[in-house]
């Protein structure tokens, strides 16, 4: 297999799992990064090198082409992003450190994980409970606000930061050890344990990956993570590829297409563990 | 904030995509190497050295330059929100935009902890 024709293929690789990526909610990066090294050989520190590059393009094109913006609470993404970025640091200073084979068990573990999480939690509507355990927390932070819906504007307020911004520091931490947006979760730090509306708590998640994924990538590449001949087919496929599955999203109802995804997923997650323990 | 966002994405994936153009013109005959993990060249793993390259016209410098203004993107994203909060006169949302923006600065040096 020449470059030309190995591009050729990482980037239909790439299509697909940005696709996948978006419909499925698990986000690009868990995809291609077990398409890279199971199915095509590439060593997995530059696959998720590839990964967090197509991570980056993702959350910023996603919320430049439909303006997500209005949604996202800058108060919460931003304070929590004190910690995902933090943990990314670490997370990045950590994987410089590791062998190759270490890194791919982690990640079939974290694939594994977050399949089940994307499964169990993501179409359970958040319920807005009246009690607030730390009110004088969320006044002092002000993170309470407001979004539009076709009723008018819907006041909310999210509960349980200190618990939200630990799962954040660990969310950060998953993304720079292993060049994913770790989506999965961000959604469940925003949704199940702060109780954000699943909107606010889409669009605030999408602003935060894209940070969060900055904060490694100057690692990454000093490291020699990223490849550009091996990034170049792999962000451009990935960003057109959830563009496409994000806009079918909206359109038509993907609960089955979901969940064989998602098994195909897991699938390549055990044969991950599997290469990387040597069995 | 959407603005800077889409000419950040639509600048980076242009230069990726005409770097990559040029990149496979040039070796797309080669056998790729991604099997064995051994670094990228020093002359693609610096902001200064692959800037120098993409002024040369050299194809994977272009890419590489393409991917930095793509990982400066959601920076600028952050310090649009620091004016933004500088403006409402939140100084706490300042300070944990500057806290966020110095991380963020770390990390960009390429220093690991």
């Amino acid at each position: 297999m020449n470059v030309l024709v190995f591009t050729a293929v990482v980037f239909a690789g790439s299509l697909l799992a940005g696709f996948l990526g978006s419909l499925t909610g698990l986000g690009g990066g868990v995809v291609i990064v077990p398409l890279l090294t199971v199915a095509l050989g590439v060593d997995i520190r530059y696959a998720i090198g590839a990964s967090l590059v197509s991570v980056i393009a993702t959350s910023s094109g996603a919320a430049a082409a439909y303006l997500k913006e209005g949604l996202t609470n800058m108060r919460v993404g931003i304070f929590l992003e004190v910690a995902t970025t933090s943990g990314a640091l670490i997370g990045a200073s950590v994987v410089t450190r590791l062998p190759g084979s270490t890194i791919e068990v982690i990640f079939g573990v974290v694939l594994l994980v977050s399949v089940y999480l994307t499964l169990t939690l993501r179409d359970e509507s958040a319920s807005q409970s009246a009690a607030t355990e730390d009110a004088g927390l969320v006044r002092r932070l002000r993170l309470a606000g407001s979004y539009p819906t076709p009723a008018g504007e819907v006041a909310y307020r999210p509960q349980r930061v200190p618990l939200g911004f630990g799962i954040m520091a660990g969310a950060g931490a998953l993304s720079g050890l292993l060049g994913i947006g770790s989506g999965a979760v961000k959604v469940l730090a925003l949704d199940q344990a702060m109780r954000l509306p699943f909107k606010v708590s889409t669009t605030t998640s999408n602003f935060m990956i894209g940070v969060t994924a900055a904060a490694s990538a100057g690692i990454y590449l000093r490291r020699g993570f990223i490849a550009p001949g091996l990034a170049m087919p792999v962000m451009l496929g990935v960003l057109a590829g959830s563009l496409v599955g994000a806009r079918l999203l909206m359109a038509a109802n993907v609960r089955v297409l979901r969940l064989v995804f998602a098994l195909a997923i897991l699938a390549l997650g055990v044969e991950m563990i599997v290469t990387g323990l040597h069995l | 904030m959407g603005v800077v966002l889409r000419v950040g994405v639509t600048l980076a994936a242009l230069l990726v995509a005409t770097g990559g153009f040029a990149y496979l013109v040039k070796t797309g005959h080669q056998v790729p190497h991604y099997r064995h993990f051994a670094g990228v060249p020093a002359a693609l793993t610096s902001p200064a050295a692959i800037v120098r390259g993409a002024l040369a016209l050299e194809p994977a410098a272009l890419i590489a330059l393409g991917l930095v203004v793509l990982i400066l993107t959601p920076v600028a994203r952050v310090a649009f929100a620091l004016l933004a909060f500088a403006e409402q006169r939140d100084r706490l949302y300042v300070i944990f935009s500057l806290i966020v923006l110095s991380v963020l600065f770390i990390g960009l040096t390429g220093h690991s902890l």
